[in-house]
């Protein structure tokens, strides 16, 4: 019996894990590409929230959820590319402007997206990869979303770019030391505006995950912090794209321990369990803190460790 | 497009270069005044200058790097504007700065691919390590190219530095004093090489450098520089050094060298007993260092770069943690705190000053003020900072240590590497002194104030002070200490009085024979 419970409860938190990761994942592999070229985007969360805004709106008018994803990518490069303009220009911080670019596109979302949270768009469909199994509960956890294999694509070309082409070699040069990049004649802040506004294109799209499939509407209290929860996410992933997969999947999987165990029948603390993931962000940020091998893969030129 | 293949230099391709009436001005301070310099193609030319002359301000401004306020430059005598260090490149200009500009966490591999103008969009490892190889094997000297430049030595560094050069088929190269990082015997074998290279017609080499030395043994010609002007130049076998050193400092005296004072025998100050750290890669880098310094004395540390120096000096000033082992200050376990090194006058000189002991965007007066900032009179109780009187000390200091600073408010980072050198050496010596650990002192300055600090040095010693001096310049160590020890893979493998041992014993303990 008990045995049937734990295996209801794996087979929920994996469900979970699959379905909540996938916003996480676009998150932190932009942000990941922005930290990279050596900035921070703190403003991720307002790129998100705008982006599920788009991605509904634009599903909404013109029958395409598809479209919509498209949408809510370009309204996030348009995020990044203000940031990345923004912060090359002398004296001004990286830090502070995201979180001024992070109330920007919750503002814009809120203000643009009042006349949609009535209406329903069309929604984007799940692939389902449980088919071989009998058991419905299976099944119906393996229900994924093709944008969370996207999000593994972009991670794989992402890791093997950033060792095998040109463009990876001068985001990470720019991020390591501006200053060889410039002794070279590269141009950082043209390098590090194209990433931020690469990575802004990332997330926008995590919010049309939000909007379009899961929880799948638009309202006020769409995220919940997954934007700035990417953000400890890519330190805990010390700057690898696989690995912001792993880290992206095990927040999905921390994420969903409250509901999986209500759907067993343990209602206690169910409020304690849902908070999980935002323990686990601060017991990450403290472990990882310290780690010798996360100090030597930090970018040498992020302002957070300068 | 692809490039002919990099690195095969041809003869008689070398490039002829000029700059004529050159100017540039940072603020009040003239540093480049109407400086004229011919570098005939395949020759080897010594740039000369005390710190502060204006050497790398000049070379930046040919490199586009600074733009000149005026003044034309000559390649092959066809004039050319060069508006950034890419335009530099693609005519076929190089330069090794005074500092690396190797990207630390990409290997050296990837860090020579990417420096091409033609780098590919896509890298073919298998193809370019290939090539790399079949390059190397062209080289008289090589570079680990497949670990992460961090984790190189200075002198691989440096000689990475100059490999990518080649790599990238320039034939032009400046080098900013390039062998200030590398042991003699480097710093010979790379200079000779490259000499071999302007024999033969395939490049050009601009050298600053402060060692005359170098300059006789090989470079062909020389031009020097003083307070931004062209003062003199010419062939080198007909120029004596005398003359070189007279046309750079003019008729400033030069500091007499002091002289060893003898000391009566005295309890050790400093002590360090079975000292262990564990490095990032969990190999001990001090690996149970025993050394004892007395009272009056000069204890030379010598030993090849990279040797667990450099973590011996951060393990006293509490930048690294100690393992095991602990040191002691007069008989006391020390714990390297603000208040200990006030109450112990434990001062210090570490490697890479402006890293390590100052603050970049400081004003070189806050910078001065490092050590007593707190204490009256440049504070009343304890917290409330006096500008005024923090200014005045650094301008007495400045003008006692001949810190060149256009004020004692131009932040430290702007001021000329042998400055800011000495500005820091100010602020330690200028206090009484009870134990004094040096790392590499003379790093990078010219005679006159290395034949000043070293003087400052045996002052010390003669008033009483234990001096730990750690250097990779074995001359150093020859003149000033009393005792000389030597470093070998995080250990003092070898002990002696200055009198009991000679260059030849020392060398071959630092090289890890027996
Ligand atoms: N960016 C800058 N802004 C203001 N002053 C500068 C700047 N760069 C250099 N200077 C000043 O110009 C003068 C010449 O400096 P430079 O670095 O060319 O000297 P140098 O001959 O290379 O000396 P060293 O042998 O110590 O390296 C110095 O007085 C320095 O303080
Ligand atoms: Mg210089």
């Amino acid at each position: 019996m008990s045995e049937g419970l734990v295996q209801t409860v794996l087979i929920a938190l994996l469900g979970g894990a699959l379905r909540v990761s996938t916003p996480f994942m676009f998150v932190a592999l932009g942000e990941c590409l922005t930290e990279k070229s050596g900035r921070v985007n703190l403003g991720l969360e307002g790129t998100l929230v705008l982006g599920a805004m788009t991605a509904y709106a634009i599903s909404f008018h013109s029958g395409s959820p598809w479209l919509g994803v498209l949408a809510a990518g370009c309204a996030g490069a348009a995020l990044g590319a203000i940031h990345g303009f923004v912060c090359k220009l002398p004296r001004v911080n990286d830090i502070a402007f995201g979180i001024a670019m992070m109330l920007l596109g919750t503002g814009l979302a809120f203000f643009f997206g009042k006349a949609y949270i009535q209406p329903s768009a069309p929604r984007l469909d799940a692939i389902s990869l449980g088919g071989w199994s009998s058991d419905p509960r299976i099944a119906s956890a393996l229900q994924v979303h093709p944008l969370l294999l996207v999000g593994i694509l972009v991670a794989l070309a992402m890791w093997w770019a950033f060792a095998n082409t040109r463009w990876g070699l001068l985001v990470r040069m720019s991020g390591d030391s501006a200053q060889s990049a410039r002794a070279m004649g590269v141009s950082v802040d043209l390098v590090r505006f194209l990433a931020t506004a690469a990575g802004g294109f990332l997330a926008g799209i995590g919010g049309a995950f939000l909007s379009l499939y899961y929880p799948g509407s638009w309202n006020q209290g769409l995220s919940s912090g997954q934007g700035l929860m990417a953000v400890a996410l890519v330190i805990f992933a010390r700057w690898n794209p696989l690995r912001c997969v792993a880290a992206a999947l095990l927040f999905g999987a921390t994420g969903a321990i409250g509901p999986a165990l209500q759907s067993v029948g343990i209602t206690q603390g169910y409020y304690f369990f849902n908070a999980a993931p935002y323990i686990l962000t601060l017991v990450i940020m403290i472990g990882s803190a310290g780690s010798q091998k996360a100090g030597r893969d930090v970018p040498g030129e992020l302002s957070i460790t300068k | 497009m692809q490039a002919s293949a990099p690195g095969i230099v041809q003869g008689g391709r070398a490039i002829g270069l000029e700059t004529v009436g050159f100017s540039k001005q940072f603020g009040a301070l003239r540093a480049l005044d109407d400086v004229t310099l011919k570098v005939e193609p395949g020759s080897f030319h010594a740039l000369l200058g005390e710190n502060g002359a204006g050497k790398s301000t000049l070379v930046k401004c040919i490199m586009g790097f600074y733009r000149a306020d005026s003044g034309d430059l000559l390649l092959d005598g066809r004039e050319e504007k060069i508006r950034n260090p890419r335009e530099a490149r693609a005519l076929g200009l190089g330069m090794v700065y005074q500092h690396f500009t190797l990207a630390p966490a990409l290997t050296g591999a990837e860090n020579l691919v990417i420096s091409r103008a033609d780098a590919p969009a896509i890298i073919d490892w298998a193809k370019e390590t290939k090539r790399l190889d079949a390059f190397l094997d062209r080289m008289p000297f090589r570079a680990p190219l497949h670990v992460p430049v961090s984790q190189l030595s200075a002198g691989e560094k440096q000689k990475l530095e100059i490999l990518k050069l080649l790599y990238l088929d320039q034939r032009f190269l400046i080098l900013d004093e390039p062998t200030s990082v590398l042991t003699p015997q480097e710093a010979d074998e790379i200079l000779s090489l490259l000499r071999g290279m302007t024999d033969r017609g395939e490049i050009t080499i601009l050298m600053i450098t402060h060692k005359f030395r170098e300059v006789t043994a090989f470079a062909d010609s020389l031009t020097v520089l003083r307070r931004g002007a062209r003062v003199g130049g010419g062939k080198v076998g007909e120029i004596t050094t005398e003359a070189m050193a007279r046309m750079m400092i003019g008729d400033t005296p030069i500091r007499e060298r002091a002289a060893r004072q003898p000391t009566p025998p005295r309890a050790p100050l400093l002590e360090l007993a079975a000292v262990y750290a564990v490095g990032p890669e969990g190999k001990n880098v001090l690996d149970g260092v025993d050394l004892k310094v007395r009272g009056g004395e000069i204890v030379g540390l010598a030993g090849v770069s990279g040797n667990g120096q450099s973590q011996l000096v951060e393990a006293m000033s509490g930048q690294i943690a100690i393992d095991d082992g602990c040191v002691l200050i007069r008989n006391q376990r020390f714990e390297p705190t603000r208040e200990a090194f006030h109450r112990l006058k434990i001062f210090g000189l570490p490697e890479e000053p402006l890293k390590n002991a100052a603050a970049a965007r400081m004003s070189v007066a806050e910078n001065m003020a490092f050590r007593n900032f707190e204490r009256p009179p440049n504070a009343s109780l304890g917290w409330w900072l006096r500008p005024s009187a923090i200014r005045a000390r650094a301008r007495d200091l400045i003008g006692r240590y001949h810190v060149k600073t256009q004020s004692p408010d131009a932040p430290i980072g702007d001021l000329s590497g042998g400055n800011v050198q000495r500005a820091i050496l100010a602020r330690e010596l200028s206090s009484d002194v009870d134990v004094l650990i040096v790392a590499n002192p003379c790093f990078g300055l010219d005679f006159a104030s290395v034949a000043e600090i070293r003087a400052q040095i045996m002052d010390q010693r003669n008033r009483g002070a234990a001096v730990l001096l750690i250097s990779e310049d074995l001359d150093e160590i020859l003149e000033l200490s009393d005792q000389v020890a030597v470093m070998s893979e995080g250990r003092v493998v070898y002990v002696a009085p200055i009198a009991q041992t000679d260059r030849a014993t020392i060398g071959m303990h630092m090289a890890g024979h027996d």
